[in-house]
């Protein structure tokens, strides 16, 4: 249950602070959300240029690049992810302790990119695992990032703590694993995790009166 | 640097067994190269490094062309019993080019780098076909620089180098079976199409919507 902002203004001119505990407990969360060190590919040099002097992720409590996946919140794909990367990828998502982000950063993490139609990339990580942000361009400025994380910020913020909406964690139902993409023959087994990726299947997947939306 | 015809020669005269000819190249850059039998090139190879006039101690590039068979139609002059009189007729007659695949490294020579460079010696092998016969032997005991090139035409041609220390895919995973860069490779279809698609991708769009309404 929210506050009424002018009650809240209120009493904080009579030196009374007034608060929820999800407003207090998203807010911490949201100012301290540490990334995964690791970059993918070009992308990972903007990435890093937003960490420095110039742009200075710490402004938004983001400099605590971890590199250990046990003490990270948040995945910056930050590049092309080729399918010999794509299992290591989601193994480091899965060792990631809840709660955790995804920001999906430039073409190739979103949809492939210029390489879309390679034989060897994968078509978007939010094939294998949920993405929370996704940031166009090729490389997206360390601007667009810096927005990418404020609209994280801004997703985090607004979670409700109960109900159906509530954070991952907050869930004992909900779903931890994904399933690592097992390296096969010709491709990646399977192509796509459809708990995540509910759009139209590969042809050769399709089973006869499977709608292809 | 020495013209191939020249380079041959010097071969010839040290290596007279040696199963060397010139592969000409008819464009206007008329870059020929050396054709090596398989059977022979480690001993040129080693050859065309050792030679103190020659020293091509530097193979700065490796790489694989696929050759794939061709189907060629010639006419052909046939005697036969036309009406009962023999005559000449043209017939077209086809036959099948056996493909192969071909692996091209690029020498130069750093002990003599300040000569006039007119560009690379270029050396290439032929496998005898594009399944079964595909091994070639590995210059990488002869220049060591080739050996991840080496892996990568393996991985992606599908040639298999005997001799080579340490031959695995390097770019695509163990587990994969395919050689990408073949001219016959089938891409698997895992892409979506974009909301305008164009050339190849419309074709492939288009195919799925049949298939997706059949």
């Amino acid at each position: 249950m929210a506050v009424e902002p002018d009650l809240k203004i209120e009493l904080g001119k009579q030196g009374v602070f007034v608060t929820t505990v999800s407003e207090i407990y998203n807010w911490g969360r949201k100012n301290s959300v540490w990334p995964m060190q690791f970059g993918l590919a070009c992308c990972a040099i903007e990435m890093i240029a937003t960490t420095m002097a110039r742009y200075d992720l710490a402004r938004f409590g983001a400099e605590v690049f971890r590199p250990s996946p046990r003490q990270a919140d948040l995945m910056i794909i930050s590049g092309t992810i080729t399918k010999k990367m794509a299992p290591q990828v989601v193994r480091l998502y899965n060792q990631m302790a809840e709660p955790r982000y995804v920001i999906a950063m430039g073409a190739c993490a979103i949809s492939g990119g210029p390489f879309k139609q390679g034989y060897n990339v994968l078509k978007g990580i939010d094939r294998y695992i949920p993405v929370d942000v996704h940031i166009p361009g090729c490389p997206p400025r360390p601007e667009a990032l810096i927005h990418a994380f404020m609209t994280l910020q801004a997703k985090i913020d607004a979670q409700p703590l109960t109900g159906a909406d509530r954070p991952r964690h907050l869930d004992a139902e909900a779903q931890g694993l994904f399933p690592v993409p097992e390296q096969g023959a010709h491709d990646l087994v399977p192509p796509v995790n459809r708990l995540v990726w509910p759009l139209p299947a590969p042809a050769a997947a399709l089973k006869p009166g499977e709608n292809c939306g | 640097m020495k013209t191939a015809e020249e380079i041959l020669a010097r071969i010839k005269t040290a290596l007279p067994e040696a199963g060397v000819e010139v592969a000409p190249n008819p464009s206007p850059s008329a870059q020929h190269s050396l054709l090596l039998s398989p059977a022979s090139a480690v001993a040129v190879a080693s050859f065309l490094r050792d030679d103190a006039e020659l020293s091509l101690d530097y193979c700065s590039n490796a790489t694989g062309v696929d050759w794939p068979g061709k189907e060629i139609t010639e006419k052909v002059k046939v005697a036969k019993l036309v009406e009962g009189v023999e005559t000449l007729v043209e017939e077209a007659v086809k036959r099948v080019e056996p493909g192969y695949l071909e692996a091209v490294y690029h020498l130069y020579s750093v002990k003599h780098a300040r000569r006039e460079i007119a560009g690379p010696v270029v050396l290439r092998m032929r496998t005898g076909n594009r399944t079964d016969q595909v091994t070639l032997p590995s210059l990488t005991p002869v220049w060591r620089s080739v050996e991840f090139q080496e892996r990568e035409i393996f991985d992606l041609f599908g040639i298999v180098f005997a001799g080579h220390p340490d031959l695995r895919r390097i770019l695509m995973w163990d587990e994969y079976e395919d050689h990408p860069m073949r001219k016959d490779y089938i891409d698997p279809d895992d892409y979506e199409y974009e909301p305008t698609p164009h050339d190849e991708v419309l074709k492939r769009a288009e195919m799925r919507k049949t298939e997706a309404t059949v």
